[in-house]
């Protein structure tokens, strides 16, 4: 880190009492307070000032599990973590560098969570230590000292009162005051708060408008007079317009660039957020949204939509997904396109309804009763919950099958900036084909190579039939024949395999060779290659493998796999430890990536996973492969083979 | 100029649809099954009303009652054990151009489908809905049904069914939105036409229950009905039912009700003793759910591309004027976790997809 002295820009003519700035790679930030006090709409609008300043940003909600926990209750705490860079940032990170928080109540929740770093920088209310109620100014002063005297630098900020200088309820307004505090720490540019919050208040009139820049001003020379910090994020070089979303909304906007018209689900979290906004939209596009009775019946409704039109989605998460199962075979079985999505919570059964974990991709590949191939595959970030929808339902359409596509919590929620998408006709699916079927053609006309076959979609004369999830022949007759039976289980296979030849294989990122792989999928790629990154750093030879396509995978993985000395596969869902007295490898139950791979590679994969409901930071797999690196005997650790970052 | 669409073709569309054109293979039901005779009713009602048989669907879920679709020669959907409901939504939701109709049995119906079949009620979608109820499960060899008569005997209750009997009707009428409800027998088949027609003739989900013999497992189950015409009640109603000479010589038990009483139906359909046969409830005036849903908009790639800009919008940030400087030398931004993982190859073409064209809908 250089401390270097720049113009920090406050903006036009905002004075900065020409306070030296530092200049930082890289801060995570976190603004916590009981819910309701806005500590949301806050770190939000710092994280779009940073975004729009250039900064890679990554933001993860803090979310209380409880609707209403009480005040001032270590539980409560709600708010969002921010990281910012001078580069592109693909997660949460590690600890927080600085947290601004409402009350010393939420502060010990983070601490407690081990969320913020030791020593950090903590801006705290200092309302609290003249509270009428003795207990709470006893408790605030305490917590305050003993968070000094184990060193952090917390600086007391006088929220309440500032803010009451500018409005009568400081409540509502201290958010603003914050942001303006956050914009001076930054170095940001006040113009664009200013901007913001015009674009935030503007539908609430002027008053409104004017009432909130005057907090924002407030906190901003709040912080030039009183506080001795100053930092600066050189901007990440990013140019182009972005798209500032969760992973639910970015799943919403693809299902409408995918041209897909019905959407069936029933609410759970964390998948609900993406059909709250769908139902918003989606019928200025000609959509539906139909919130079933249950997740069953959302299943079975998306299925009829299918049949009789374009392919469907469902929206579920852990739960509704086991339930959807048999329809998921129905669709297998009978050949209906149909997107399935999965926005993974913890498990198992109401498990951590709030929470991140990956543990269903064996029940999304294998959950299924029978043979019932179908394709699986997992969004990364937040522009793959876009672009993921598209290529589903294209998928979907081609083979005539159910697409599974798996997200989770982190992405739920989590905001990351993407290049703005430029709509392509072709992302659309095409209009529903009622032209006359050519006589002879049969529902089940498999192709013998490919097992492909057209959808005959009622409406079409020539093409009646009556489609069944029992086993049957090519007329879509119940086949009562055991020779038809497996042909058709033939067939469908078949797709699969015709699917797999298309799929492009994945880059290694980092050397294509050497000591150590680590293979992930989903949410934790920007994790993963961050820790990776850190080791290669010092000359490790260490790679990440990042699988997009689950099922199946695409060719060449073997050969990628068998070049490495070690492969460990670093997920979200439980592995047993080999530390564990009565775990051995006869009874060791890997995660679910690393059965996966054992099976189909016949390599000795290992595996590393955390299970703690949030996502997996960057220096938590760093440590774990760390030492099992340090199991390697004789490693190729050499910098000059690995270039430094 | 489609290359299909030729004479051949447009003369298939104007034939007139005579009734061995609606049928498909040969039924498996046992002989005598109540089930052949609802084919039949069909069937019929099918070529009345001359229905092209490639805008027609039937959606069953699993029993042997809901072997139907494969008997008819119309577009067909043989779904889940108890899904049958929602899978006809869907395809009504998006398809309101379709006749959709709904077989189901009364296990499919009103145990695992409960749920289904309550909501189906509230939605008030326009489908036919014929429960085939034979108090009994008949395909997977004689279980207890929800609707089994307490003391009924069957593998799973040797002694005896322990509950009473769930009363389909009752239940139905007592649901928010019913809109039609009808109950028919398999051995009346001239009422079970006639009421088939009146339920298909409603806009709205038409609910008509058809007491089925079971033959195979229950073999004098519906004697005491069968036996003894005057435990049947018919509902005539100049709105309702009409029983001719004949009807009316056999079934001397007869009542006017007028079938927007709604409180009078459930009393007709809780009776203790006779067995109401004719239109209980009729409301022409409950909203259809795909009505309410009706899509305004027709889905053109301009309109996605238009709204998508719009929602873009709203959420795009542009980078600040002084955001391309970069003050210091930067590392290098790492490789992008972008969508080109999902960048798939061109797979194959959609297989022998011809020139699509709008579904009239
Ligand atoms: C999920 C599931 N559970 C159970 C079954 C087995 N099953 C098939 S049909 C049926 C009952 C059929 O009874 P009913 O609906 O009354 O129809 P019927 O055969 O009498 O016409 C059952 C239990 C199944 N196919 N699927
Ligand atoms: S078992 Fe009963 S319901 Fe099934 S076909 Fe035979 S007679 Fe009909």
């Amino acid at each position: 880190m250089v401390s270097n002295e720049t113009s920090a820009p406050g903006g036009r003519g905002w004075p900065t009492n020409g306070k030296p700035a530092l200049e930082l790679k890289e801060h995570v930030v976190e603004v916590i307070s009981d819910s309701g006090e806005g500590a949301q709409k806050c770190a939000q609008s710092f994280a779009a000032v940073a975004a729009k300043m250039g900064n890679g940003v990554w933001t993860v909600e803090i979310i209380p599990a409880e609707i209403q926990p009480p005040a001032r209750s270590m539980a409560g705490a709600s708010g969002n973590r921010i990281r910012v860079g001078s580069f592109y940032v693909t997660n949460g990170g590690d600890q927080a560098d600085l947290v601004v928080a409402f009350n010393e109540q939420v502060l010990l929740g983070r601490l407690q969570a081990a969320e913020i770093k030791p020593g950090g920088i903590i801006l705290l209310e200092s309302k609290w230590a003249t509270d009428p109620d003795a207990q709470i100014a006893h408790t605030y002063c305490e917590v305050r000292d003993r968070l000094r005297s184990e060193g952090y630098c917390l600086y007391e900020v006088p929220m309440e009162t500032e803010c009451l200088k500018c409005v009568s309820d400081a409540r509502r307004g201290k958010n603003m005051f914050v942001l303006g505090l956050l914009n001076s720490l930054y170095s940001q540019d006040l113009d664009i708060s200013q901007q913001q919050i015009v674009q935030t208040f503007g539908k609430k009139g002027a008053k409104v408008v004017q009432a909130n820049r005057k907090l924002l001003e407030a906190g901003y020379q709040w912080a030039e007079a009183n506080l001795d910090l100053k930092f600066r994020i050189p901007p990440a070089g990013i140019t182009e317009p972005q798209i500032v979303v969760n992973g639910n909304t970015a799943l919403a906007l693809g299902i409408i660039a995918s041209g897909m018209e019905v959407c069936a689900m029933y609410p759970i979290t964390p998948a609900t957020s993406a059909s709250h906004y769908l139902s918003d939209v989606f019928e200025k596009a000609g959509g539906v949204v139909h919130q079933a009775e249950d997740e069953i019946a959302a299943c079975c409704f998306a299925i009829g939509a299918s049949y009789a039109g374009k392919c469907a989605v469902t929206i579920t998460s852990g739960p509704g997904y086991s339930l959807k199962q048999e329809a998921i075979g129905l669709a297998a079985m009978g050949e209906i396109p149909l997107v399935v999505v999965n926005v993974q919570r913890g498990g198992p059964s109401t498990g951590q309804p709030t929470k991140m974990e990956q543990g269903d991709l064996l029940a999304a590949c294998f959950g299924t009763h029978g043979d019932a191939p179908k394709v699986v595959m997992a969004a990364a970030c937040i522009e793959d919950c876009f672009y993921s929808m598209i290529a589903a339902r294209k998928i979907a359409e081609t083979y005539r099958l159910p697409v599974i596509v798996l997200t989770d919590a982190n992405l739920a929620t989590a905001q990351q900036p993407f290049v703005r998408p430029k709509f392509q006709k072709e992302w659309v699916a095409p209009p529903i084909d009622q032209s006359p079927v050519p006589p002879g053609v049969r529902p089940y006309e498999w192709e013998a190579r490919t097992g492909l076959s057209e959808r005959f979609i009622p409406g079409r004369p020539g093409g009646i039939h009556t489609l069944t999830g029992l086993a049957h022949d090519r007329q879509s007759r119940v086949a009562y024949d055991p020779e038809v039976n497996q042909e058709g289980i033939h067939h469908r296979s078949l797709k699969l395999a015709a699917f797999q030849q298309t799929l492009k294989p994945p880059g290694v990122h980092g050397e294509d060779e050497g000591d150590l792989l680590v293979v992930g999928w989903g949410s934790t790629r920007g994790a993963i290659e961050e820790a990776v990154d850190r080791l290669r750093a010092e000359g490790e030879a260490v790679s990440a493998l990042h699988l997009t396509f689950l099922w199946p995978m695409p060719s060449g993985l073997q050969e990628i796999l068998r070049r490495f000395r070690k492969v460990l596969a670093v997920e979200a869902s439980w592995c047993d430890r080999l530390e564990d007295d009565l775990v051995t490898e006869d009874n060791r139950r890997y995660s679910n990536l690393a059965w996966l791979l054992r099976a189909r590679y016949l390599v000795d994969v290992d595996c590393w996973s955390e299970v703690k409901g949030q996502p997996i930071k960057p220096g938590s797999i760093e440590a774990a492969l760390r030492s099992r690196l340090a199991g390697i005997p004789h490693r190729s650790l050499d910098p000059a083979l690995t270039p430094s970052i | 100029m489609n290359p299909f669409l030729d004479e051949r073709w447009l003369a298939a569309h104007d034939e007139y649809h005579r009734l061995e054109d609606y049928q498909g293979s040969t039924p498996r039901w046992c002989s005598g099954c109540g089930d052949h005779t609802i084919l039949t009713a069909l069937l019929r009602l099918c070529r009345d009303e001359q229905l092209p048989p490639e805008k027609t669907v039937f959606v069953s879920g699993i029993g042997c009652s809901s072997r139907f679709p494969h008997y008819l020669k119309t577009y067909g959907f043989h779904s889940l054990h108890g899904r049958a409901l929602p899978v006809a939504e869907g395809i009504k939701l998006r398809r309101p151009d379709l006749h959709v109709f709904v077989t189901t049995g009364d296990g499919d119906c009103c145990s695992i489908g409960t749920a289904h079949w309550i909501h189906a009620i509230r939605y008030n979608m326009n489908l036919t809905v014929i429960m085939h109820d034979n108090h009994i499960y008949g395909l997977t060899k004689m279980q207890a049904s929800p609707t089994s008569p307490r003391g009924l005997k069957s593998n799973t209750s040797p002694r005896g069914a322990y509950l009473d009997a769930l009363n389909p009707l009752t239940t139905t009428l007592g649901v928010a939105n019913v809109s039609f409800v009808a109950q028919a027998a398999d051995w009346i088949p001239e009422v079970l036409h006639q009421l088939l027609s009146a339920a298909y003739r409603h806009r709205g989900f038409s609910f008509i229950r058809v007491l089925q013999r079971c033959p195979n497992y229950l073999p004098t189950h519906f004697d005491a009905w069968l036996q003894d015409p005057n435990r049947i009640l018919l509902l005539t109603h100049s709105q309702g039912l009409q029983a001719d000479a004949a009807l009316a010589r056999i079934y001397r038990n007869q009542c006017e009700h007028d079938p927007a009483d709604l409180n009078r139906a459930r009393e007709l359909s809780s009776h203790p003793e006779l067995m109401p046969i004719g239109i209980l409830y009729r409301n022409e005036q409950v909203p259809c759910y795909e009505d309410v849903r009706r899509r305004t908009q027709t889905f053109t790639p301009e309109m996605i591309a238009r709204v998508l800009d719009e929602e873009f919008d709203q959420f795009t940030v542009e980078p600040w004027v002084g955001a391309a400087t970069v003050a210091e030398p930067n590392p290098p931004a790492p490789a992008r976790a972008t969508s080109p993982s999902l960048n798939l190859e061109a797979g194959p073409a959609q297989p022998r997809l011809e020139p699509a064209s709008e579904a009239r809908s």
